[in-house]
Parts: structure tokens; sequence; C-alpha cells
């Protein structure tokens, strides 16, 4: 077990190795950088722009250097918790990120419970009561869920809740607590904004939980052993949490490596219909404008989320199932 | 004294979209107290849709319409208030499950899959403990451990924490059997307990449920569609056939004197090694089938004088597969080294015979065809094919040289569900090893697909069909044309009739035999049931632990086994015939498939790989020297 964990932490540092030079080159592979942008920006504008300024900045940022050299800059930066600085916002990424992150996180975390919290029990309904009046209304309703793009449902909640209650639920609190440190109330602020968003972002979400719970359970429920724990007179619901309930999670164990990186960068459509504070739309424009330390802090670390995420969801589908722990010793 | 179970009159029904199906119609039957009562029909006759009944276990789209089970619970001391009507009774009710695996349990027919993998042994055992008998969880685990050593696991405590897949198939069967068994049931429910497992293993579960039996003073209905285990286990017997009850009595009247024309019919149909030479099973429906001519117009190399030339000769083969080392207690191969599942295998195929070969699971066999047909490549050894005075070893054949050849040698699968596409027509199934191999023009095909389908007794209107509407052994049958299609000399049957009911498998088996004369086929027919194999073959070869132990003519090999495996093999299937019952005293405990557990001269020496020996006549032994006393024990 511990040979198979440092065989596989040593894969990972590989794997992210791998990435970040990737990443660092697809984001230089578009001509030019992100002065030549700025440059075009001002002269467009009328602007005169100095050379000499322009030389000096290109020498701070180290543009004038070769790639290789720049890459490994940003990844010893990167080693030493320096994720390099932002041209667009004037500051090291760390700052820009900081509450932004944070609150990705919350409200993604929020989605993920509520679609648990929601799906399951619908999908142990359906599943259980197959073709009854209950699952087919369930499924009709998740499949609503499926079937609507989800800025389509932000667009209509933003603008029945402008209507109907005359408040804007757009943003992720109240206007006034923006750039106020953390407090109760704009806790409080942030709880009380956070639901739309949570109800937007889950409802698809939700739908296509119901159906993979579903249709797993449903294949567990006709198996063998399910009738056995029958024949011994256990009760239907000890019976159902027991053996197929248990049996049907594997799949969403390891659906936990997609899950992590959707915390963070999920939502980037929801985010900017709702102007929410999070970090998708950010990513988006860094990429746009070739801000390359910011866009490529981002994507380090997605990659560092989805393989961590791998790596969490393997170790516990082995402590979980004895088939994988016990017939995975091989070739000693 | 009423009897333990009581059904009478009933009858169970499915709600089905095309209609309502009676699958089971004024069943009646009794069982008394310790007895064991078996109810013996082919698939669908609804002997497992009762047993359901009884247990409250039928699928959803099932319910019982009618009949009472009156169930004495011995558990309540007063003769009367103690008996229950079943049939009443909600299956979900909490009376309904103080019953059901406490009172009357059941063990099914597929240990593989009747155990969750996701938990180990005794937590499965000691669930039921603890649901019907209020113990404590030290209790529960004292008594599982208990129950486990009286079903015969080597170390109950270790076994206890392993889980199933852990296990061997016996070893899983009697990890069910502990479960079924620890609260003590008044009746236990067999279904086909055990018709997955290997011959030496079922006669062990077989013995195991009879000594519970009398130990535990339980009774035993028992489901099955094998006329051997029946006669071997059961006092009364039920005959189901279409659900309905055809024939019920005691055992021993049963099959002296069967009444029904139906019970009668089955009888013959089951091949048993004391059938004359040249008698013919009676399938209970047959199959009218003939050759047509373009069929029979092959390259006519003369085979009918029979020339010596073998037309396969396996040398020396040898495959080994790298196992997984297992620390566990109970898993086989508990070795690091590679695993020989072939180990220098060698014999002759005569042209025109048809050699079986019979071995357990596990042994090596299927591996064995599958080297021969190159789908699987030895580590070592020649397979040599004589075709038109041509030899060629196929071992050493490319991809491309192959294909001449993939013409004269084809295959037959165990599975007719799986080995047919579902998505191709049964034209175009049977038409297909003529398109790969670029044969005659598109009405020469479809003439030649007709005849094919002629050949096998199925009706050529029928080849547009999908093979999901034809049962198993039609199924069976069109896989058998397809096999047929490039008129091969050489035809490898795995496993053919295994998968099918005893009235189907006698139509397969007759079909075969009859198309062998009819087209001058060689077969090498592989097989896990003696009896069979007794049926078809003209020589024998007994497979064990990847080596041949035992060649000999088909009259010789059965009457006078010499060696120990085939002897334990032997004296391990049932027949069916309550007056010839198994001698279960002499059962090799354990495993007889063990090398080392044969005494000499057939156990392994130091350094000296056992020899096959020719013991006269072309019996040939696995053994260090042929045994003085050759002939007699059995």
């Amino acid at each position: 077990m511990l040979e198979y964990l440092i065989r596989r932490i040593f894969s990972m540092i590989l794997t992210l190795a791998a990435i970040s030079v990737l990443v660092f080159i697809i984001i230089q592979l578009p001509p030019g950088d992100y002065l030549s942008t700025y440059i075009a920006e001002l002269q467009s504008q009328g602007e005169m722009v100095d050379e000499e300024k322009i030389e000096f900045l290109r020498h701070q940022y180290g543009l004038d250097r070769s790639m290789p050299e720049q890459y490994l800059t940003w990844v010893w930066g990167l080693l030493q918790g320096d994720l390099g600085y932002s041209f667009e916002y004037n500051l090291p990424v760390n700052e820009v990120v900081g509450d932004r992150l944070f609150l990705s996180m919350v409200l993604n975390f929020a989605t993920i419970i509520f679609i648990y919290l929601m799906s399951f029990p619908i999908g142990v309904y359906s599943a259980t009561h197959q073709y009854s009046w209950g699952d087919h209304g369930l499924t009709l309703i998740g499949f609503l869920g499926l079937a609507t793009p989800n800025f389509l449902l932000a667009l209509v909640l933003l603008y029945f809740a402008n209507v109907w209650f005359g408040t804007s639920i757009g943003g992720l609190m109240d206007p006034q607590y923006l750039d106020q440190p953390w407090s109760m109330d704009k806790a409080m602020s942030v709880a009380a904004h956070l639901w739309v968003p949570v109800v937007v972002i889950g409802t698809s979400g939700t739908a296509g939980m119901i159906r993979r719970l579903r249709a797993n359970l449903l294949d567990e429920l006709h198996k063998q052993y399910v009738v056995t724990g029958r024949a011994k007179g256990l009760s239907p619901g000890k019976l159902l949490i027991k053996y197929p309930l248990r049996m049907a999670l594997n799949p969403f164990i390891a659906d936990i490596g997609n899950l992590l990186p959707q915390v963070v960068s999920g939502s980037v459509i929801v985010s900017s219909v709702m102007s929410l504070p999070t970090t998708g739309p950010m990513l988006l424009s860094a990429l746009q404008s070739q801000d390359m330390y910011l866009a490529g802090s981002f994507l380090i670390f997605l990659a560092l989320l989805t393989v961590v995420g791998m790596f969490v969801s393997d170790v516990l589908l082995t402590v979980l199932d004895p088939r994988i722990r016990l017939s995975g010793r091989t070739r000693a | 004294m009423s009897p333990l179970l009581d059904v009478s009159n009933l009858g169970v029904t499915f709600d089905t979209p095309s209609g309502i199906v009676r699958a089971v119609r004024d069943v009646s039957f009794q069982i008394s107290a310790g007895s064991t009562v078996a109810v013996v029909g082919e698939s669908g006759s609804g002997k497992s849709v009762t047993a359901q009944a009884i247990m409250g276990l039928l699928p959803r789209p099932a319910s019982i319409n009618s009949g009472k089970i009156l169930f004495r619970d011995s558990s309540v001391d007063s003769a009367d208030s103690g008996v229950v009507d079943i049939a009443k009774l909600d299956p979900r009710s909490e009376a309904f499950r103080t019953i059901r695996g406490n009172r009357i349990s059941m063990i099914f027919q597929e240990p593989m899959t009747s155990l969750s993998p996701l938990h180990t042994i005794g937590d499965q055992i000691s669930e039921a403990l603890l649901l019907h008998r209020e113990a404590t969880p030290e209790e529960a685990k004292a008594l599982s451990v208990d129950m486990l050593a009286k079903v015969g696991f080597p170390d109950p405590a270790r076994a206890y924490d392993t889980y199933p897949f852990e296990l061997s198939g016996g070893l899983r069967q009697r990890a069910m059997i502990s479960m079924a068994l620890v609260c003590r049931p008044s009746l236990l429910i067999a279904d086909e307990p055990s018709t997955a497992l290997d011959v030496t293993i079922q006669a062990q579960i077989l013995k195991l449920i009879k000594d519970l039996q009398q130990e535990l003073g339980m009774a035993v209905l028992m489901i099955t569609h094998d006329l051997g285990v029946v006669a071997n286990m059961a006092d009364e017997v039920v005959v189901a056939y279409h659900g309905q009850v055809m024939e019920r009595g005691s055992a021993r009247d049963i099959f002296a004197k069967p009444e029904h024309p139906y019970l009668k019919a089955l009888l013959k149909a089951v091949p048993h090694f004391d059938m004359k030479d040249g008698e013919r099973l009676v399938p209970l429906r047959e199959i009218k089938h003939e050759a047509g001519n373009l069929l029979r117009e092959r390259e006519m190399t003369p085979t009918d004088h029979k020339d010596d030339h073998p037309i396969l000769s396996v040398r020396n083969v040898s495959k080994s597969y790298l196992t997984r080392s297992h620390k566990g207690l109970f898993v086989s191969a508990s070795s690091i080294r590679p695993l020989l599942a072939v180990n220098d295998v060698s014999f002759d195929i005569k042209r025109g015979e048809c050699l079986g070969l019979v071995g357990e699971s596990g042994c090596g066999k299927t591996t064995l065809s599958k080297i021969i047909m190159r789908s699987v490549d030895p580590d070592c050894g020649e397979v040599v094919f004589t075709n038109d005075g041509k030899e060629t070893d196929l071992l050493h054949l490319n991809d491309h040289q192959l294909v001449p050849t993939r013409r004269k040698i084809q295959y037959i699968f165990q599975d007719p569900f799986s080995s047919l596409n579902p998505r191709m027509t049964v034209h175009d199934l049977l038409s297909e090893p003529l398109v790969i191999h670029g044969i005659g023009d598109v009405t020469y095909r479809r003439e030649f697909v007709q005849e094919l389908m002629n050949l096998v007794g199925l009706d050529p209107r029928w080849l547009n069909r999908y093979p999901h509407s034809f049962s198993g052994g039609q199924r069976q049958r069109v896989g058998i044309a397809r096999s047929l299609a490039l008129k091969p000399e050489l035809v490898l049957c795995d496993e053919p009739v295994s998968a099918l009911d005893v009235s189907v498998q006698a139509q397969i088996l007759n079909l075969l035999k009859d198309l062998q004369s009819d087209l001058g086929l060689t077969y090498l027919f592989i097989s896990h049931n003696l009896a069979v194999v007794d049926y078809i073959a003209d020589r024998i070869a007994v497979m064990c632990a990847g080596q041949i132990v035992e060649v000999a003519a088909r009259e010789d090999l059965f009457r006078n086994p010499m060696h120990p495996y085939t002897q334990a093999l032997v004296s391990a299937v049932p027949y069916p015939d309550p007056d010839h019952p198994l001698n279960f005293d002499a059962l090799v405990e354990g495993q007889a498939s063990a090398p080392a557990r044969w005494p000499q001269p057939f156990g392994p020496r130091q350094d000296v790989p056992t020899p096959l020996l020719d013991s006269g006549g072309g019996h040939l032994i696995r053994a260090h020297e042929v045994p003085v006393n050759s002939g007699g024990a059995s």
C-alpha cells in the first residue's frame, strides 16, 4: 500500500510538471505578449507610447528573456508560493485572486452539497419506485432541469426577482459590503445571496445525478445478493442501505476527481450573467488579455486540484471496496 | 401430525405487458419435518417461482392468486396456533420477515453472485443472527464461526473475515449454506445449489446438505433439473412442467415406475453411464434435419478410408499465466511462480473420431482449445494439423498464412446467448464466414445458408429473424450451423450443451452425432459433464491441473478408471437411480484435483515429471509405473 502511494505521488508530480510546461507554452502561443496587447490598446486610443518605458517594463517583467528562462522563473516562484504578477491588475496574483478564490469555493461547495442533498433521496426513491407516478414525475422535472441552460434560468430568476421583489439578486453580497473586511453582517449577506446561484448552478447537476444514481441503483437492485439479503429477512430499508446503495456509490466516489476542479472553475457563464465575484470570469479575461501569470496560476491550480482529486478518489475507492484493495495486490 | 409445509392449489401469475402469464397453476405438495422433497423440471417449469412464493421473494410483476401455503412453525409449541398461511402474508410485513431467514431460509444457484462482494462473509452470516436472535455482536460472531466450522471451513475464525471473492466457488457455496442455516431453520429451500459447481464439489456440497439436515433436523426443499441429484437426495419428488405438477410420489416409486409420459421422456433424454452401445437419447422434441447437396460437395479427401495419420496432433504444449500472489488463505494459487494452465500436453485426434476432453473448471481445457484455435499463444510446443496429406504446424503460421486453415477448424461456443451478435440477423450470422473468406456470390450464399438451416433443423423462413427471438437450443443450433458454414474438417466444441436444459441437450447431442457421421467431421468435444462426454465421444482424455492424466477409449475409461482423479470424478457423478446412490463416505475430502494428494505411483516425485504410460490397448495413464491392480477400484 505504501509503495503504491509513493508511486502515485511520484507520478502526480511528473504529471503536474508536464502540465505546467504545456500551460506555459499554450499561453505564450498567440503572437505577442501582454505588453504588445497593451500597446495596441493604447495606440488605438490615440495615446503616445514611450518606447523607453516599454523597454523598461519588458525588462521589468522579464519578457525579454528566453522562454525556458521565463518558465523556470515562473515555476521557481510557484514552488515558493509566489504566483507572479498580474499585468492587468498591477498587483501580485495572490492579492488579485484572494477573496475570489474563497468565494468561488464557498459557492461551489454549497452547490455540491445542494446537489447531493437533493439528488440522493430523489434518486433512491426513483429507483425503488421504478415506473411509479412519483418516478415519472420526478424524472420529468429532472429532464427539465437537464434541458434548461443554466444562464437562462439565471436570467429568468434575475428578471422575476427584480419585477416581483424589486431586489437585485446579482452578486454574492450587498454592494455595501464589497471590499469591506469580513464581518458577521457580511457573512450573513453572502448567505442570503448564495442560494440563488446555488439553485441555478445546481439544477442541472442535480438532474444528472438523479439519473445516474437511479440507473446505478436499478442495476444493483436486480442483483442476486439483494435477493439473498431479502431471503435473510432484512427489512427493505436496511437492506437497501447496506447492500445496493453501498455498491451504487462507487461511481460517485470515482467522480470526486472531476468535482474538485469544478469547485473552482465551474459556472463561468452563470457567474458572468449574475456578476458573481468568482474566479471563472477572471480566468476568462486573463486568457483574453494574455495576462500570463494570472492565467497560468489558475490553470496550474486547476490541474493540481484534478490530480489531487483523482488521487483522493482512488485512495477512497481502495479503502471502501475490498475487491480493489485485496485483488489489487499484484505484481509483487 | 400436520406436515411442516403444506402447499395446496398454489397459483402464481405474472402481470406482463403482453398479458397475464400463469407461471404456476394448481400446485400442491407437502413437506414433513426433516424430510427432503425435490421439485424437478426444466427451465420455465415454474419450480423456482414456487420456491420464491414460499419465501415471499416473488419479483414485482408476480403475485399469488390462489391457494395456500401453510407453514407450521415449530418454534411455537401449541399444535394449532403455530400454523401460518404464508400466501396470505404481505411479503414486506414484519410477520413475514420473522419467518424468512429464520424459520425458512434459502440458498441459491450462483455462489459467485449471491454474496455481497463488499462485505465479509462473517458480516453477512452474523447479520441473520443479529436480526432474528437478538444476539450481541460477540455471540453472533461466536455462533457464526461455529457454523463456518460445521460447513467445513478449515480455519473458520479466519474465514469470518474474508471476502467472498477470495474464496473458490465451492467454499462460497459453503459460506452461503452456513448463512442460511445459522438461525437453525426448520425448512431449507435449495434452488439448484450444486448446478454451478464441478462434479466433485457438487458431491461434497450435497453430502454437506445431507449431513447438516440430519444434525439440525430440518426439512429440505430441493429445486433442481438434475435427476441424478434428485435420486441421491430426495425422499419425495414433484415433477413440474409448464407450471403444473405432472407427477409426485416417493423417489423410489418415481424412478422405478414413472407414470407420466413427461417424466418417462425426461428420463430417456438424460445420458447416463449404463447406456448400451449405439443407444440413442430420445429428446422430448425430436428435430428433423437434412444435409443438402451444397454441403456434401466438399473437396472430398477420402475420409472414409481411415488413414492412421491423425488430423490434429498436439505435442508438448504448455502455457503459463502469471498469477497474482495472494496472502489470503483460501486462494488456490498461493504461489508466486507462474501458474501452468496447460502443462506439457500431447494428444492426437484421429480423422473422423470424436475425442472427449473432460476436466473441472480451471483445469486448462478451454485454454487448450484456444491454443488450437490460435487465439491464445502457448509458451512452447507444436500443434500439427494434417489436411490433404499436408502437415502444417499451426503455431508457426503468421496471421496471413492462418487464413486458409481457419476454414478447416471451427469452434462451437458454450453460451448460445453471448456468442451470437444480437444485431445481426441469422442470415447475416450464417453468411458472414462465407463473406469473410470470399466464397460464392450472393445467390450461392443465400442458397447455402438455407441449406445450413435445414441441416440443423431450423426453418429457413426464420433467416431474417434476430437471435433474441430464438430459444437457447435454437440459438445453439444457429451457432452450430455457423461453424459448419465453411465446411470444416475439425470442429472444437467447448461445452456446447452445458447451458441448455436436459431435453434440449439431448437434441443437440443427437444433432452433433448425426452431423458427424453425415459430414465426416472430427470433433474435439470439451465438457465437464462425464455422462455427456461418455455419450458422444469415441475416446476420452481426462485433464487435471493442466495435465492430461488419462486417455482411453470410451468403453474403457469410465468402466475401468485407473487414475485416482478419474476415479474421483466417476464416483462423484450422481446417477438418476435411487438404487445406485453416491458413495458419500468415499468422497475425497478437499480437492481431488490436487496432484500432491494423489497416492504413488500417481503423485509427483521430486524432479521427475510424471510420464504418460500405456497400460495396454491405448489406455494411457499418467503415473510413474503402471499400477499392478489396474482395473477394479472404481
